[in-house]
């Protein structure tokens, strides 16, 4: 079997940056509520993140579900692990467990 | 594309039997719901593999049939406990 050509590109993108969110959109302009909402929980605590836009290429957008085996987009991976979608991250942004997480992954953000 | 909140209950139910399943749809257009699945079988999962468990459940349908279902997944009173 074949590997999904795909998952050699999210591999790299997750463990060259220590905040990958795969989303709808771009940070700027996230073309989806789900996705602007863990943009807007990033945003809010000052991490730095790479977004990437899976509506630009169909092959990503079906690769990272498979991958995460994970069925929506956005998609949150910290320090190469993937942390949850938009409910996930929102709930542990409101417990303070995603504050936790990147000060474990030595990510910095504002307190 | 819509799906019945029933039917999304008996798809939870028939993969984790136990599971005790809220559902409350959204805006009322059969399209976007929020679903609160409160099981044993979650004890000793991680909040990522809870809502496996459920994705898994509903074969497929979520992000096609099923375009927004919010989440949450938590373990019974009781088993939290121990």
């Amino acid at each position: 079997m074949n590997e999904n050509p795909v998952y050699a590109r999210i591999r790299q993108e997750i463990q060259e940056n220590p905040v990958v969110l795969f989303m709808k959109g771009s940070p700027m302009f996230p073309q989806c509520g789900f996705s602007a909402a863990v943009v807007q929980a990033l945003g809010t605590l000052g991490v730095k993140f790479k977004g990437i836009d899976v509506l630009s290429d169909p092959g990503l957008r079906d690769g990272i579900k498979q991958f995460t085996n994970w069925p929506t987009i956005p998609q949150l991976y910290v320090g190469g692990e993937f942390v949850g979608g938009c409910d996930i991250v929102r709930e542990m942004y409101a417990s303070g467990e995603l504050q936790q997480l990147l000060e474990q992954k030595g990510v910095a953000f504002a307190r | 594309m819509a799906m019945d909140a029933a039917e999304i209950e008996r798809l939870i139910q028939d993969a984790i039997p136990d599971a005790r399943v809220t559902i409350e749809d959204l805006r009322g257009d059969g399209d976007h719901y929020a679903a609160l699945v409160v099981s044993g079988a979650f004890v000793g999962k991680s909040r990522v593999q809870q809502h496996q468990m459920v994705y898994g459940a509903l074969q497929g349908r979520m992000g096609t049939a099923l375009h927004a279902l919010a989440l949450t997944t938590g373990v019974p009173d009781a088993a939290s406990e121990i």
